[in-house]
């Protein structure tokens, strides 16, 4: 990685590190803390889905295992907040190996491995409503006891910047996912999986290793979430609406980039804020405002908001350069 | 260095490839030619590992590959081209090369170096930068060629590199191939442009109907009574010479 790789990563997290000082109230930093933690996990679903063309319809399945992990470790057996958080993130990366194991072993693409890992959400919600040592139905609640021993803060700025490290953290693997073998190999699988194998390309073994990263990933973020909020249940944690939510932020954001995911998630959730402020009457009216963004990018913005941007870009230097009647080849 | 020792391969009631024998020594260009459908395409995969055989062997450097993955046998030295270019779309054509070129080199530096150069050597020099889905079919060639060649294969298998492409392109690119050769790989080029198999290949075998009717020198094949039949049909030879003689 070059300087000129790190530099944007390093201004953008500066620049969100600073917020807290200028945006003291609580429901703002709320949603700055729920967006971010949006964004990590649907970084997590990036790295499989945008960088190797694997599209999981059952993140949930990662992110609450990283919640209850957490939860179950602090409750049932007095593990430490921040060993359960490390716990929490390795069980990610298993579950999202075996799961990886099972369906890529028996060759499952595109729409087959969707409904695959949707089937493995859903039977690890059901299964969590049922079990006794998840809570069952109640739920489980983490023990309210603010020390940061027990990665509770007193100040909500403090999680948002713990929260802020760890996306600023995945941004920089993301990066180097983008500049590394794998990532040539993974991104190689999802163009054109008999070709990357001819050229040596052990697609089983990239795959794996794809979904054990994003499982992690999402796992970690699952894990925050429950440490935030203190209290998880089976529809939460592997409830269908965060698989949803991870998937469409980087779809709107810009499937396979780097900040794709975190564009995404701030664009909807601000938005959706934002009709809520306007409209706060209107049950749902975020979700309505999803789905219209949702419309919007699937028609004019393939590749998402930086496909777009890329795009405005190119033309605006083709202007410059190569004169204007080019231009619309390019833009093709 | 490549035996193909009695394979089969059975697609339902079809008998695609029927005990098909063929020997390769290191060097040299040898080529596989036959009438449509001879299952030329189907010992390809078989070699390289993306269909298993129904019966019979195959080793590399005295190896049983025969139940090999396709990425080992990539990692082995055996690089293959396909006949429908199957290039990485969304990536530009250095990122495209640079895939074939990380088997070898690790490091991103390295592979793009490799890439650049390989991409020179094939004429792709001035494409680098391009997305690979908007080259021509020559340069989609080209690029099959280019990746494979980053490999650093030992056994090259072209699938009908030529194919599509128009007299001046395949002037253009028939040096690139010998090139290749010059440089001590081992190439087994299915081929249908009868000019580049006279002008390249040192023997070529000949499948028809899944069977390898026969194997020799271009020329001597070429007027061998199976040959000849195989894809003008039966009596095609005697009625040829009868010609032949009448004219003469």
């Amino acid at each position: 990685m070059t300087a000129r790789d790190l530099i944007p990563i390093a201004v953008l997290t500066i620049l969100a590190a600073l917020l807290p000082l200028v945006v003291t109230s609580s429901p703002v930093l709320n949603f700055l803390v729920f967006m971010l933690i949006v964004a990590l996990g649907a970084q997590g679903w990036n790295i499989l889905g945008g960088f190797g063309g694997q599209f999981s319809f059952g993140h949930a399945a990662f992110f609450g295992t990283g919640a209850y992990a957490t939860a179950i470790l602090q409750l049932h057996y007095g593990v430490n907040a921040w060993a359960g958080l490390v716990l929490a993130t390795v069980a990610g990366g298993v579950v999202g190996w075996v799961i990886g194991f099972l369906s890529f072993r028996s060759g499952l693409r595109g729409s087959y491995f969707a409904l695959v890992t949707l089937a493995f959400a859903e039977v690890f919600r059901i299964l969590a409503n049922a079990a006794s040592f998840t809570g069952g139905a109640a739920g489980l609640l983490i023990k309210l006891d603010v020390r940061a021993a027990n990665l509770q803060f007193d100040d909500r700025a403090v999680f948002y910047w713990l929260v802020l490290a760890f996306v600023a953290a995945v941004l920089l693997l993301t990066r180097w996912i983008q500049r590394s073998r794998f990532g040539a190999q993974l991104v190689a699988v999802r163009e054109n999986e008999d070709a990357a194998k001819a050229l040596g390309v052990d697609s089983l073994k990239v795959k794996l290793r794809a979904i054990a990263l994003s499982g992690a990933v999402t796992a970690l973020s699952g894990c925050l979430y429950a440490q935030y909020f203190l209290y998880i249940d089976a529809n939460i944690a592997y409830g269908s609406w965060i698989s949803v939510e991870l998937l469409l932020a980087p779809i709107i954001g810009g499937v396979g980039t780097v900040f794709g995911p975190v564009v995404g998630a701030l664009t909807l959730h601000g938005l959706g804020e934002i009709a809520k402020q306007f409209a706060g009457r209107i049950p749902g009216i975020d979700l309505i405002v999803f789905g219209g963004v949702l419309v919007l990018a699937v028609a004019f913005a393939r590749g998402g908001i930086l496909g777009l941007l890329e795009r405005l870009r190119d033309r605006g230097r083709g202007m410059v350069t190569r004169g204007p009647k080019e231009v619309s080849h390019a833009g093709r | 260095m490549l035996a193909v020792e009695g394979v089969s391969k059975r697609f339902g009631g079809l008998m695609a490839v029927d005990s098909a024998t063929l020997s390769l020594q290191p060097g040299g260009i040898i080529g596989l030619i036959g009438p449509n459908g001879a299952g030329k395409t189907t010992l390809f995969s078989m070699i390289s590992g993306f269909i298993a055989p129904t019966d019979g062997r195959i080793r590399f450097e005295g190896t049983d590959i025969t139940a090999e993955e396709p990425h080992r046998r990539a990692e082995r030295g055996i690089g293959r081209t396909f006949q429908i270019v199957q290039p990485f779309a969304g990536l530009t054509v250095c990122e495209n090369i640079a895939v074939g070129a990380y088997l070898r080199h690790a490091k991103r530096a390295d592979a793009i170096a490799k890439a650049r150069e390989v991409a020179r050597r094939v004429g792709l020099g001035a494409e680098l930068d391009r997305p690979a889905g908007g080259l021509t079919v020559a340069g989609r060639k080209r690029l099959e060629l280019a990746r494979a060649l980053a490999t650093e294969p030992k056994l090259l298998l072209l699938d009908e590199v030529l194919a599509g492409l128009n007299p001046s392109e395949i002037r253009d690119i028939i040096p690139v191939i010998r090139g290749i050769r010059d440089e001590g790989v081992t190439i087994l080029m299915i081929e249908h442009v009868m000019q580049a198999v006279m002008n390249l290949c040192e023997r070529v075998y000949v499948l028809a109907q899944g069977r390898m009717i026969a194997e020799g020198p271009p020329a001597v094949v070429c007027a061998d009574t199976r040959v000849i039949e195989a894809y003008l049909g039966h009596g095609a030879a005697a009625r040829l010479k009868a010609e032949g003689a009448a004219h003469g």
